[in-house]
């Protein structure tokens, strides 16, 4: 079970208070499938993945980018519970999307890395720190129902 | 280059802090800052070498099988909390072509510094 410390907490909800759910989303996203091409063997169906410019300006990446990150808002809502937050998830993950979760953790990473680019000296080694527990937290969460 | 990283990684990742028990790790630590100095200048020894890799890190690589043996998964760490530290600092300079080639950068750093483990 993952414990986050008041500090942690104020933290995390600091930082994503200031969000754009959806341009961060996408961002994310999309430099998942650049950094990580192996991570495109997911989008198949996505449409034109052959550059960094279109992976990032495509719109169903974007799309689902704002998807994916939305629902890392439900984390930041429930810090004490993520792994009964995302238990339906992690079962859709497994049994139908059939996801290696090393790839919630390429994408947390990501995302932190995206979250230093926004806030630069705002994303205190505290800061990251924090982060860093969350989506560490979030990607056992949704690997912990697999099977 | 500011070497942030290291005490960041420690607070990240505290697990990393096991292979530094002897130094002093509070906040301002010299051995740290002279230590991250040491990395910085390997690191930027890699950067001059980029066609020859293997050959220019074959020294270091020893050092860290026979002598450090630091767990390979220490060096995903220490590359991901570089990668925030640049972002940081550079966040004009990192865009993903540049989050791409930095990544795949350390990461076969990484594995050559790994490379004589067994």
């Amino acid at each position: 079970m993952v414990h986050f410390t008041a500090e942690e907490k104020a933290a995390i909800t600091n930082v994503w208070g200031k969000v754009n759910v959806e341009e961060t989303g996408g961002e994310a996203l999309g430099r998942l499938l650049v950094v990580y091409p192996w991570t495109q063997r997911f989008f198949d169906s996505f449409g034109n993945l052959s550059s960094a410019s279109a992976i990032l300006g495509n719109p169903k990446i974007k799309a689902h980018g704002k998807k994916v990150l939305t629902s890392l808002g439900e984390a930041v809502k429930n810090l004490d519970n993520l792994k009964a937050t995302f238990s339906k998830l992690s079962e859709l993950h497994c049994d139908k999307l059939h996801v290696d979760p090393e790839n919630f953790r390429l994408l947390g990473n990501v995302l932190v890395v995206v979250l230093a680019i926004h806030f630069g000296k705002e994303f205190t080694p505290e800061v990251h720190a924090a982060w860093q527990k969350l989506v560490t937290g979030v990607a056992s969460a949704l690997a912990h129902k697999y099977h | 280059m500011c070497m942030a990283p290291k005490p960041w990684t420690f607070l990240s990742f505290p697990e990393t802090k096991t292979y530094f028990a002897h130094f002093d790790l509070s906040s301002g630590s010299r051995q740290v800052q002279a230590h991250g100095k040491k990395l910085a200048d390997a690191l930027t020894l890699a950067v001059s070498h980029l066609d020859d890799l293997p050959a220019a890190l074959s020294s270091l690589s020893d050092l860290h099988a026979h002598k450090l043996k630091v767990d390979p998964i220490n060096f995903k760490y220490l590359s991901h909390c570089l990668l925030v530290t640049l972002a940081r600092h550079h966040p004009g300079n990192m865009n993903p072509e540049v989050h791409a080639s930095l990544d795949k950068f350390l990461s076969y750093v990484s594995n050559i510094l790994t490379s004589k483990y067994r």
